[in-house]
C-alpha cells in the first residue's frame, strides 16, 4: 500500500515474511539517461542504510534494515510503531515536552558527534514509540560531515520545521534541544550556535530574521 | 501604486554585456540593444570588460533611443542593475545610469539582476508562478515565489554551471577560433557521443556543487583515454540530471505548476528536454525563454524598473551604490500577488 509520494521515491507499508514493513523504492526518473539514473539509485539505496547503520552503532535507535534489493533500488525496514513526535509534541504538558526534547537533543548530538547530518530533522522524522523510545528515520538526505557548517544547517533546518509545525512552543523546543546537544557536544556547541546565527543572516532565510 | 503612461530604460552592466532596453509601462518592449565583450582569450576580465562598456555605452544608449523612436525626455524613469555581478562592470552601468537620471532630472532605480531574469522570462513566456531555474555564467539558482518574495530553493554552494562548462571547454580546447559561445561547442559534440562514463553527481539536499565534478571532467580529458565527444556527453549529461533533479525537488516542495528556464545554459537543447519530461512528470508546464531575452539584456532591467516605479521603489542618486554580492532573497517584490487561484 502506497503511504507517500516523495519527489525521489515512495513509501509502501507491506508485510514481508509476516512482519509489518516499509518499502522504500526510489523511482526512475526518465530524464536521466538510463547508466547514470541507475547509478545515483544504487549509489543511494547503498548509501542510506550504511548511514542507517551507522547511527545505529552511535546509539541513536533507527529502523531495522532486513534487506535491500539493489536491482529495484528498494530497501526493505522495520515498520517502526508509535506516534510521530509532529503529532504529539504541542498535546505534552511543559515538563514531558522539555525532557522529550532534551531527549531529541541528545540523540541529535550523538549524529553530529559521530560525523553524520541528517539533512531533514523534523518532527515527522522522528518516532516515539510505545515504550518510550524515540527512533529516527528517514535518512534520504544524510551526508557524513564533521563541519561546523553542516551542523549548523542541520539544526537549523530543525528550528525551520519547529516554527512552522510547532509555532507556539517552537523557542522553548529548540531550547530544550540546544540543552541536550549541549549534553553530548559540550564546547562544540558555542560554535555550532553561533554558526545558525550567521546562517540565518544569509538572508536565504530572511523571513524568520 | 502609479498606473500612468510612460516608459523606462534599462542599463544591464553585470558581466561581459552592456545592454540598453526601453519598455512601456504597458510592457511593450520598445529596444533591446546589446554589446559584448569579447576578450582575445580566456574568461572574463572585470577591469576590461569595464573598459569595454564604458566605450559603447554612449552608441548604445542612443542606438536603443533611436529603435524606441522616442526623445530622451519622453523617459519616465532610468533603471540599472545594482547587482549582483563584477564591480567595475556594475560601476559602469550605474554611472551612465546616474548621469542619465540627473540630466533628464527623473527617478533612478536599482534592479536587482537575478529578479530580472525572472520577470522578463514570465513577461515573454507567459508563465504566471514558475519554479525557475536561472543557469548562467555567474548564476545557479532554483527559485519560486513565496511570502512576497523570490525565495531560493536550491543554489550552487561554489561555482556556476555556465562557469563550469566555459571553464572545461577552454581546458578542452573547444571553440578555439570560433565566435559561439562555448556552451554551444561542447553541446555539440555532446551530441555526437555515445559512451557515458561515470563522473561525480553531486546533489547535497537542495544545493549543487560544480568543482568536483569540473576537476574529474579535466582528469577524464588529461588521461587521453576517451573521445572528446564521450566527455562532453557524459559531462552534460550528469550535470544536467543534477540540475533538473533540484529543480525537481523544488517543484513538488511548492506544488507549483510551471516550469521556467532561463539564462545563457538555458539555450541548451538536452538541459530543456530533461525538464520538460520533469515537468510532465508533475502535471506542470515547461517554459523557456528566447535567447535574446534569456541571456543578459537591457529589456529585463528596463521592464523592472517599470515595474518598481508604479510601487514606488525608486532611489536617490546617493544611495545608488553597486551591491556586488546582493542576493536575489533579499529583494521585496510587491508586485506579485500571492494568490494566484484563477
Amino acid at each position: 500500500m502506497l503511504i507517500r509520494k516523495g519527489a525521489e521515491a515512495s513509501l509502501y507499508l507491506e508485510t514481508w515474511h509476516g512482519r509489518k514493513v516499509i518499502l522504500k523504492k526510489r523511482l526512475e526518473k526518465k530524464y536521466r539517461i538510463p547508466e547514470l539514473d541507475l547509478t545515483v539509485r544504487i549509489q543511494r539505496t547503498k548509501h542510506e542504510p550504511l548511514i542507517i547503520h551507522k547511527a545505529k552503532k552511535a546509539g541513536v535507535p533507527t529502523p531495522i534494515i532486513y534487506m535491500i534489493d539493489i536491482a529495484s533500488s528498494t530497501i526493505v525496514m522495520e515498520f517502526v510503531e508509535g506516534n510521530r513526535l509532529k503529532e504529539i509534541l504541542d498535546k505534552l504538558s511543559h515538563e514531558e515536552r522539555r525532557n522529550l526534547c532534551k531527549r531529541i537533543g541528545v540523540l541529535v548530538g550523538k549524529l553530529h558527534k559521530s560525523g553524520i547530518i541528517h539533512g531533514d530533522l523534523t518532527t515527522s522524522n522522528m518516532i516515539l514509540t510505545p515504550e518510550g523510545k524515540i527512533v529516527f528515520i528517514d535518512f534520504g538526505l544524510s551526508e557524513q560531515s564533521f563541519e561546523t557548517e553542516s551542523r549548523g544547517v542541520d539544526l537549523h533546518l530543525m528550528k525551520r520545521a519547529l516554527l512552522s509545525t510547532h509555532f507556539t512552543n517552537a523557542e522553548e523546543c529548540f531550547n530544550s534541544i540546544i540543552e541536550g546537544y549541549r549534553e553530548v557536544m559540550g564546547g562544540k556547541t558555542e560554535e555550532v550556535l553561533n554558526k545558525i546565527e550567521e546562517i540565518e543572516k544569509r538572508g536565504r532565510y530572511i523571513s524568520e530574521r | 501604486m502609479r498606473n500612468q503612461e510612460g516608459y523606462c530604460l534599462g542599463i544591464e552592466s553585470t558581466a561581459d554585456d552592456f545592454g540598453v532596453g526601453i519598455v512601456s509601462f504597458k510592457g511593450e518592449i520598445l529596444a533591446n540593444v546589446n554589446d559584448t565583450y569579447r576578450p582575445e582569450k580566456g574568461g572574463i576580465h572585470p577591469r576590461e570588460a569595464a573598459r569595454h562598456h564604458a566605450r559603447v555605452a554612449e552608441r548604445v544608449i542612443m542606438e536603443a533611443l533611436r529603435r524606441s523612436g522616442l526623445k530622451p525626455k519622453e523617459l519616465s524613469a532610468i533603471a540599472f542593475s545594482q547587482g549582483p555581478g563584477l564591480g567595475p562592470c556594475l560601476r559602469t552601468g550605474a554611472t551612465a545610469a546616474r548621469a542619465l537620471a540627473s540630466y533628464l532630472d527623473i527617478p533612478l532605480i536599482g534592479v536587482n539582476h537575478c529578479v530580472a531574469h525572472i520577470e522578463i522570462g514570465k513577461l515573454i513566456s507567459g508563465a504566471r508562478d514558475p519554479v525557475t531555474l536561472y543557469v548562467s555564467g555567474g548564476n545557479t539558482i532554483v527559485a519560486a515565489f513565496e511570502a512576497g518574495r523570490y525565495r531560493i530553493f536550491g543554489e550552487t554552494l561554489d561555482i556556476a554551471v555556465g562557469n563550469c562548462i566555459d571553464v572545461f571547454a577552454r581546458e578542452a580546447g573547444l571553440g578555439l577560433g570560433e565566435r559561439q559561445p562555448l556552451g554551444r561547442v561542447v553541446e555539440e559534440k555532446a551530441a555526437k557521443g555515445e559512451n557515458f562514463i561515470p563522473l561525480p553527481y553531486t546533489v547535497k539536499g537542495m544545493d549543487l556543487s560544480f568543482s568536483g565534478i569540473l576537476t574529474a571532467t579535466i582528469s577524464l580529458l588529461k588521461s587521453g583515454k576517451y573521445q572528446i565527444e564521450d566527455i562532453c556527453f557524459s559531462f552534460q549529461e550528469t550535470i544536467f540530471s543534477m540540475l533538473t533533479e533540484v529543480t525537481e525537488r523544488a517543484l513538488a516542495h511548492t506544488e507549483k505548476k510551471e516550469v521556467l528556464l532561463t539564462g545563457g545554459v538555458g539555450s541548451n537543447n538536452r538541459l530543456k528536454e530533461m525538464l520538460k519530461i520533469m515537468a510532465e512528470e508533475h502535471d506542470a508546464t515547461f517554459y523557456s525563454v528566447p535567447k535574446e531575452y534569456a541571456l543578459d539584456n537591457g529589456a529585463m532591467i528596463a521592464w523592472v524598473g517599470v515595474l518598481s516605479y508604479k510601487y514606488g521603489l525608486t532611489i536617490p542618486i546617493n544611495e545608488s551604490f553597486v551591491k556586488l554580492k546582493w542576493r536575489l532573497d533579499d529583494v521585496e517584490i510587491p508586485w506579485v500577488e500571492e494568490n494566484y487561484a484563477d
